[in-house]
């Protein structure tokens, strides 16, 4: 399998844009960061809700609690997982009951991922709602979850991949898509 | 890096890479059991049978909780239940477990081997939950993850393993995991109970006691097997005590950083007395923790359990 970059999507400047203007959204829907956490999941999502939290406070001066969340042993294909097992940590340093839990994801894709996050959460308390911010919207839904704050919509084809890198995890900050290929 | 087997049936073929693996998998899952619901739906859809053909209450337990914190769906039998009563064989109620699509069978039987063959019979993963007087790998396990909790890299480390070793499975676990991971490992016990090959798996034999803790950084204790017929190789408990028991005179021998282990069940004031039992040099519940959280661990690799997804770093 060989990844071939097509194009950059969005490069740093936009993705700091992005994020800022999340951040406005996330503000103008809840009326101030009072009962806000953020959550990201597990890997990229982690460093992008640093970057939410850090645009927040930016503009409104105070600090959301933040943690990660790892979805592996929430999955729904035991049976077709390959061969690395790779388990990062859920972080909740606080309780999520009666909180508005915003969920950070670099690419939503399926929402496959996003269910399985969901179930975390729920079986950490309970949250008064759960909303959803992600980088890149690619489409191809199989299950009804949609987006609350979006950085991008791009439409893909379901042979294309699309790369985030942040800084935090990767050393560049962009938005890649390409295709994978057999070689 | 995956456990590219599809059995545990000991420690003696586990590598260090796939025992540090299921440890480092294990501390994952003791992180869940500190939150308000206590399972992960992983397993959920598959179907464990536990099968004790010998009495057991700690390892069955744990082993019952680790799938349940799955979400697994469990079958119990034992022997007092089963078949077995009726005279039915070993390869016939194997069969009759393949026959009924099972995803993994955890096994406990009272003769050395048992676990190997039903892993030849059996297409599904199996487990052994101790076979005889060979090996019970996932206590080893849970004695390897208490230690390197505390210990970190387990090179050079002094394990000085203490009491029945002739019966104990327990012993030869802990020896095989703990060579893999390079430890230096001491038995002690009285002679009758020191196997004359022992030092053939690589440790050393000390009978003196005192000599044998000195430089220890964990004692494990063993349990007296008094139902494999320890009874015969010590005139009585109380000798034993007096000669091979932990108690606070020994304790007081050791490196002040030094813990007690003891696998469980506790012969009280024979392998160890209640003072060390309940003292603040030992670990023993916190064995108990890592032991549901070692089995989760082995159940969900062997499933085939692995975060592909996470680890190419494709949001899904």
């Amino acid at each position: 399998m060989s990844f071939t970059e097509k194009a950059v999507i969005m490069n740093e400047d936009e993705m700091t844009r992005a994020i800022k203007r999340m951040a406005h959204e996330i503000l103008e829907a809840s009326g101030g960061i009072q009962d806000l956490v953020l959550l990201g999941v597990q890997r990229r999502g982690v460093p992008l809700a640093g970057l939410l939290r850090d645009a927040i406070k930016a503009v409104e001066g105070g600090e959301v609690p933040m943690g990660s969340i790892d979805i592996t042993f929430y999955r729904d294909d035991l049976s077709k997982v390959g061969p690395t097992p790779r388990v990062a940590t859920t972080e909740m340093p606080f309780d999520v009951t009666d909180k508005v839990v915003i969920l950070v994801d670099d690419v939503l894709y399926t929402g496959r991922t996003v269910r399985a996050a969901l179930d975390v959460i729920m079986d950490w308390g309970r949250p008064r709602a759960i909303q959803l911010a992600v980088l890149v919207d690619r489409g191809h839904r199989e299950l009804p979850i949609r987006p609350d704050y979006v950085g991008k919509n791009v439409p893909t084809s379901q042979k294309e991949v699309i790369k985030v890198k942040v800084r935090g995890f990767d050393d560049t900050m962009e938005v890649v898509v390409g295709e994978v290929g057999e070689r | 890096m995956s456990l590219q087997r599809k059995d545990v049936l000991g420690l003696e073929d586990m590598s260090a890479e796939e025992i540090l693996l299921v440890l480092d998998i294990a501390s994952r899952f003791r992180a869940v059991f500190d939150r308000p619901v206590r399972s992960v739906p992983i397993m959920r859809g598959r179907t464990v049978v536990n099968f004790f053909h010998e009495p057991s209450t700690r390892t069955r337990i744990s082993f019952e909780l680790a799938e349940k914190r799955l979400s697994a769906d469990i079958v119990n039998f034992s022997v007092a239940t089963s078949s077995f009563s009726k005279g039915e064989t070993l390869r016939d109620t194997a069969e009759n477990l393949a026959a009924m699509k099972i995803d993994m069978l955890v096994v406990r039987h009272g003769s050395s081997g048992a676990a190997q063959y039903l892993s030849r019979v059996l297409a599904c993963p199996v487990i052994n939950a101790g076979d005889g007087c060979h090996e019970h790998p996932t206590q080893g396990l849970l004695d390897i993850m208490t230690m390197h909790q505390r210990l970190g890299d387990m090179r050079g480390k002094k394990v000085t393993i203490i009491g029945d070793i002739a019966h104990s499975r327990v012993a030869r676990s802990n020896i095989w995991g703990l060579n893999k991971l390079g430890a230096e490992v001491t038995v002690c016990g009285p002679p009758t109970m020191v196997p004359g090959n022992i030092a053939r798996m690589g440790v050393t034999v000390e009978y003196d006691l005192k000599k044998a803790v000195a430089q220890a950084d964990v004692l494990n204790v063993l349990r007296i097997q008094l139902e494999r017929g320890a009874g015969g190789d010590f005139p009585s408990n109380r000798e034993y005590h007096r000669m091979y028991g932990i108690t606070e005179d020994v304790v007081r021998g050791l490196k002040p950083e030094a813990f007690v282990m003891h696998p469980g069940p506790m012969n009280r004031n024979v392998e160890i007395s209640s003072e060390v039992a309940d003292g603040p040099r030992q670990v023993i519940l916190d064995q108990v923790a890592n032991g549901v959280a070692v089995r989760m661990a082995l159940i969900y690799l062997l499933s085939g359990g692995d975060p592909g997804a996470l680890a190419s770093g494709e949001a899904a």
